[in-house]
């Protein structure tokens, strides 16, 4: 089965990430920049498909020239070949923006599954998977702790607060998945050296068939209007021990209902 | 990015540190304290194809380049030197020559094991009576019917408790270099035995042993490549080996560099950090030009090595610097942390005890300055072994 995954670059979440006052954009000069942690698990389970019915993995990917990194490190881990659009125009553009985008350069591909992160790392809106499907008239599952594909269908389980919802659609269809889905493999330094050689199309807006004026801070319907702080965690409470502190911590935990 | 590297490299570093971060650093303080080599860790690195990346990949390594051994040597000795150190001699040293100079059968009977991680080598030169004067080995492989019989005693053997295959260098022909041959012994052959675990200052988590040949009969075609060859085979691969090596400093330096900074920003006394004492800041800027230097000295060396050209003088050059540089950076990050420093829970007292043997293993820096001075023309060839 033809796979096609979405990998997002994301800034390095083990690292402070900072909004420009003025544009409200990312701050990404001397930002470490990775692949989603969360597309990992994609990446993972679109191998994981490919492997077990000999099909392979497609990564589609929008984001500015740097992103090639993270396309690059999904060839790595052993997907066939990538979509990545990088278009200068396309900068600031928002959630529904990427998800045409993105949509449009899947429905090139032969992918009869999607797989997506259930939601970025850095603008988390959760929104552009589903968003694709919609475009693509396809049905979205989401939310996935399991993904099994049988013959026309796709099958998962959906993780709810209780349990799992067991989850089927046809094919073709667009899936997210959550972390704790699988264990990402770490890439080899063979599937490094052999990601070099493995081919990479970065087709523009007008071979996508998207108009230019439709895209980018322009075309956003979306628009970030004030970035502030957030607010200083209030210092915490110091419970002394003189006899009472287990009782009095049982019923401070009681009291904010997680025991 | 810099000039030695490109995106292959980058991106494998990157790959690579996060698995020491996630598989190796959370284990090597108590495989320090055990005073044992983690050998799941092996294992692991086998199964996720980072084992002897430098092999072609019909043996299972991945062609690495010198470039891509300097990664992997700095990454996994941020974490633990001791497991480098471990690793190293098994992918590296032990295996290289079996690769360069072995039989078909012997490359396709040891390397493709080797690289998944389900054999371990060692490699077996140093004796009692021989250190850094190799060519004066007494260990002996006398020919006997259709094969050799070895005696005679190895020590300090890396991995020896845990290897399955040891590359022996033993005397086949008269005294002096050009009488040492080299073999491949397997664990279990006859005659051959770990004569004991060896306890250590540092590198507690590399696996150190005193090994016993006696009368240990093994077949002709464990000898590798030609009789009397054995101490070229060895020379081949010194260099590589000094540049490993000195990646491993480098790699162990900035992980205590690292630890000595922020911790001289957030202790305070006398009310600011100590970071704000010019005694204490003047040495960090100090560990900061030493680490880069001997860093850049390294990564000259193996752009070097890696394109073929001759690099004796500079990969001694990393190496004596390199091995000198990580004690007096390891020493000046306890200095830094004080009485906490000098606690055996603190990570840069195992930091300082793992540098201690940078100038003496594998060729000790009184020995590198002895070929640096043979390089620089004021000395003849003559006396200097390894
Ligand atoms: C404050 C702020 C600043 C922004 N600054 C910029 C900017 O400087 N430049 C810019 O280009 N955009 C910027 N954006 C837009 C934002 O990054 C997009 O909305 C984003 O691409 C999609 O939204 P999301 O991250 O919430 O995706 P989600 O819907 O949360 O992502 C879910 C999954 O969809 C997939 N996915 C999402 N985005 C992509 C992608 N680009 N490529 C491949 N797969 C993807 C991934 O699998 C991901 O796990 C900004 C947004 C905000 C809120
Ligand atoms: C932890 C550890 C692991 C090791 N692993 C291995 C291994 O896997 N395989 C292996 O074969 N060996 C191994 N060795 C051995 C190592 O290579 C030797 O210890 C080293 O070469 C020095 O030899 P020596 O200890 O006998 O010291 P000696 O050679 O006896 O040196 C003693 C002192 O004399 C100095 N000295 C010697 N000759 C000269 C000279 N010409 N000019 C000036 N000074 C001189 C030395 O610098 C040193 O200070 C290991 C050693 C250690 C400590």
């Amino acid at each position: 089965m033809h796979v096609a995954v979405c990998v997002k670059q994301v800034p390095d979440p083990s690292g402070v990430g900072r909004l420009d006052p003025a544009t409200h954009c990312l701050v990404r000069e001397g930002v470490e920049v990775v692949m989603d942690p969360g597309d990992e698990y994609g990446v993972e389970a679109a191998l994981q498909v490919a492997e077990a019915t000999g099909g392979d993995v497609t990564v589609v990917s929008m984001g500015p020239a740097k992103a090639l990194e993270a396309v690059r490190k999904a060839l790595a881990m052993g997907a066939a070949r990538a979509v990545f659009i990088s278009d200068d125009r396309l900068r600031g553009s928002d959630a529904l923006t990427t998800a045409r985008v993105l949509a449009a350069a899947i429905a090139r591909t032969e992918a009869d599954l999607v797989i997506a992160g259930t939601e970025s790392t850095d603008g988390y809106t959760g929104t552009v998977p589903v968003a694709i499907a919609e475009l693509l008239d396809r049905p979205a599952l989401t939310f996935a702790k399991h993904l099994e594909v049988g013959d026309g269908t796709v099958r998962i389980h959906r993780q709810t607060e209780v349990g799992h919802d067991v989850v089927e659609g046809p094919l073709p269809a667009v899936v997210t998945v959550t972390g704790g889905i699988n264990e990402p493999r770490y890439p080899s330094l063979k599937g490094i050296m052999a990601a070099r050689g493995k081919p990479v199309e970065q087709p523009t807006l007008e071979e996508l068939g998207i108009d230019p004026s439709t895209v980018g801070l322009a075309g956003a319907a979306q628009r970030v209007v004030a970035v502030e702080p957030a607010a200083q965690r209030a210092a915490g409470q110091v419970v002394v021990d003189d006899g009472t502190a287990a009782a009095r911590l049982v019923a401070f935990l009681d009291d904010l209902k997680v025991i | 990015m810099s000039i030695y590297f490109d995106g292959e490299h980058e991106l494998f570093r990157r790959e690579y540190r996060r698995f020491v971060e996630n598989e190796v650093a959370p284990i090597a303080a108590a495989a320090d304290r055990a005073g044992e080599f983690p050998v799941q860790v092996l294992r692991s690195l086998g199964k996720h194809g980072y084992l002897c990346i430098q092999l072609p990949e019909q043996y299972g390594g991945a062609s690495a380049d010198v470039m891509m051994l300097v990664v992997a040597a700095e990454e996994m000795a941020y974490a633990s030197s001791g497991i480098d150190a471990s690793l190293l001699v098994h992918s590296v040293i032990a295996v290289n020559p079996i690769y360069r100079f072995g039989s078909a059968e012997q490359r396709a009977r040891y390397l493709p094991p080797a690289a998944s991680g389900d054999m371990i080598g060692a490699i077996a030169m140093t004796e009692p009576d021989a250190g850094s004067d190799v060519a004066s080995i007494g260990t002996t492989a006398r020919p006997d019917g259709d094969g050799y019989v070895l005696n005679g005693t190895k020590v300090f053997i890396t991995n020896g408790c845990i290897a399955d295959f040891v590359v022996v260098a033993a005397r086949t022909g008269g005294p002096g270099h050009r009488g040492i041959s080299l073999f491949i012994v397997d664990a279990g052959s006859p005659g051959f035995k770990v004569a004991r675990h060896l306890d250590k200052l540092g590198w507690r988590a590399s696996d150190t042993a005193e090994l016993l040949f006696e009368d240990c009969r093994v077949p002709a075609g464990s000898l590798i490549g030609e009789a009397g060859r054995g101490f070229y085979y060895l020379m081949e691969n010194l260099n590589l080996e000094r540049i490993v090596m000195a990646a491993d400093c480098v790699g162990l330096a900035r992980a205590a560099l690292e630890q000595a900074k922020s911790y001289a920003l957030a202790r305070r006394q006398f009310g600011q950090p100590i970071a704000s004492f010019q005694d204490i800041r003047f040495m960090i800027v100090d560990m900061e030009a030493r680490w880069r230097a001997a860093q850049l000295l390294t990564y000259e060396a193996a752009w070097k090595l890696q394109r073929e050209e001759s690099c004796t003088l500079e990969s001694s050059m990393a190496r004596y610097v390199a091995g000198e540089m990580v004690n007096r950076v390891t020493g000046d990050a306890i200095q830094i942390h004080g009485g906490y420093g000098f606690m055996m829970d603190s990570d840069v007292q195992r930091f300082y005890r793992d540098a201690r043997v940078m100038t003496i293993g594998g060729g000790t820096s009184q020995i590198q300055k002895e070929v640096i001075a043979r390089r620089l023309g004021l000395v003849g060839e003559q006396g200097v072994a390894k």
